[in-house]
């Protein structure tokens, strides 16, 4: 295993691999750091395809030291090409769809909580926690569950009713806090300095952030061991927005792949834009907002990788742009449409920046594009509901005949 | 004016491992001017050019004070001025 320090991502201060997550001289973000000389393509490449059929296959790029354990492994999700979609917004392009709603808690986060979880135990932790929007919730609570430890997980109170549900059910200690999501982290690191706990958002935050890196790992392999040329990708707090373009970089250092780096484009929604603001303004820091957008799980007014999202919008010659929530609702249908796949609103979102994207004719014939679906419609039903209208009729014939007498007939 | 100043764990070096500091001030920008006249390594490490570093958050009683006047933002007798680190969450 390659995994050597913690890294502070300002100053370059080195710690320890332990539950911390801010440095001590510049408060900065801690990162994990590799080193990799040890590694050879071909071998690392075997060992991958002949590895689990999840994300433990990329455990060379993971922060541990021994095997992880995770029983909910999640992971290679399908990548689906999505020819009528990219027909749809005049596409010549080549749109391919990474559906990450099919991991075992239908969301991205089973990627990021796995690691941490997996991390906690490592480290010797009987109890895990999180501040989350609702995906993140879900993933602790169930990830906890199968590993049998004790979780505590903090949210806003008014979330959407389905991701309250789904977390719950777990037995986990399900919060709800009478505020935003940013008020919910700022509790949740002042409790980290308290309790005994691994918060995978706070002190265990930089190996959390590693298995977001498997994303891109997967869409390489899925390419067949190449890169896309685009990527569009949702932006919350800005974590998975690096951490993708990371996995892609390490995989072209270490010569698994090749050719130039994929551009990329962050989404965000309209009411909670602190990201997509500070790229449009030219800022290096986000100016927190106060989140009003029924994208509630990008809903993070106070984004901790924010700056380092817009950087990595600028130098790949990419950008961070919002959509309303018609857009939003739009952005769900057609995908729902066109693909068969039934995203949450975040997936909304994303799909309504490449829509924007077409439309501003910023996709060039032949490009190779992956939209990263990170969430599941039926978490977020509050947003499709009114998008169609049931045809409602009397169990006869007749009633059938007359409200579909326009359709073709066999006899 | 007596104002609780939470100094985060990462801080706590600085403050000879003190969670809490008393200093007077009647805004922010005074109240960490006290605090760093009383331990001065902490001005280094949680400010640059005057400002705060782009990862430090403050908050007065629970509200950041980026959604106030920042600096300028008044603190009363019954508030406390929280530091935390900004890297967290998502």
């Amino acid at each position: 295993m390659s995994v050597e320090s913690l890294r502070c991502k300002e100053c370059g201060e080195a710690y320890e691999l332990g539950a911390s997550y801010a440095c001590e001289r510049c408060f900065g973000p801690l990162e994990v750091r590799y080193d990799h000389s040890g590694l050879d393509a071909a071998e690392v490449k075997r060992r991958i395809q002949a590895g689990s059929q999840g994300i433990w296959r990329y455990a060379d790029f993971l922060p541990f030291t021994g095997r992880p354990q995770d029983p909910l492994e999640p992971g290679l999700t399908p990548l689906v090409k999505a020819d009528r979609l990219a027909e749809r917004l005049g596409l010549e392009a080549e749109v391919w769809v990474k559906n990450d709603a099919a991991n075992p808690t239908h969301s991205f986060k089973d990627r990021v909580v796995a690691v941490a979880v997996a991390k906690a135990q490592e480290l010797g932790f009987k109890t895990v926690a999180c501040a989350s929007t609702g995906n993140l919730a879900n993933a602790v609570a169930a990830h906890a569950a199968a590993a049998g430890l004790e979780s505590y997980v903090l949210v806003p109170a008014n979330l959407e009713e389905q991701k309250l549900l789904a977390t719950g059910i777990y037995g986990t200690n399900l919060v709800g806090v009478r505020g935003n999501y940013d008020d919910v982290n700022r509790l949740c690191t002042q409790l980290a300095e308290t309790r005994p706990w691994a918060f995978v958002n706070v002190n265990l935050r930089p190996y959390y952030a590693e298995g977001s890196k498997t994303l891109a790992y997967e869409t390489a392999e899925q390419l067949g061991w190449e890169l896309p040329d685009r990527v569009v990708c949702p932006i919350a707090s800005g974590s998975l927005f690096t951490k993708v373009a990371r996995g892609f970089e390490e995989w072209t250092e270490l010569g698994l792949v090749s050719g130039e780096q994929p551009v990329f484009n962050g989404a965000q929604a309209q009411g909670c834009s602190p990201v997509a603001t500070a790229f449009a303004e030219g800022w290096d820091v986000c100016k927190p907002q106060k989140p009003e957008t029924i994208a509630k799980s990008l809903a993070i007014g106070d984004p901790a990788d924010g700056p380092y999202a817009v950087e990595q919008a600028r130098s790949s010659g990419g950008a961070i742009d919002s959509v309303d929530d018609e857009e939003i609702r739009a952005g769900i249908r057609l995908l729902a449409e066109t693909t068969g796949i039934f995203t949450e609103t975040a997936g909304g979102v994303t799909v309504g920046v490449l829509a924007k994207l077409a439309e501003r004719g910023d996709i060039g014939a032949g490009e190779r594009i992956v939209l990263y679906i990170t969430g599941e419609g039926l978490k977020t039903l509050d947003a499709t509901r009114d998008s169609f209208q049931m045809h409602e009729i009397d169990s006869d014939l007749d009633s059938f005949e007359s409200e579909f007498d326009h359709q073709e007939v066999v006899a | 004016m007596a104002v609780t100043v939470k100094i985060p764990t990462q801080l706590r070096a600085a403050t000879g491992g003190d969670a809490e500091v008393e200093v007077s001030g009647a805004t922010v920008g005074e109240v960490l001017d006290a605090v760093f006249d009383a331990h001065g390594d902490l001005r280094e490490r949680i400010t640059q050019d005057g400002d705060l570093r782009r990862f430090v958050n403050v908050y007065v009683s629970g509200e950041d004070i980026r959604f106030q006047q920042g600096l300028d933002t008044v603190v009363g007798e019954s508030d406390e001025v929280t530091i935390l680190p900004a890297v967290a969450g998502g």
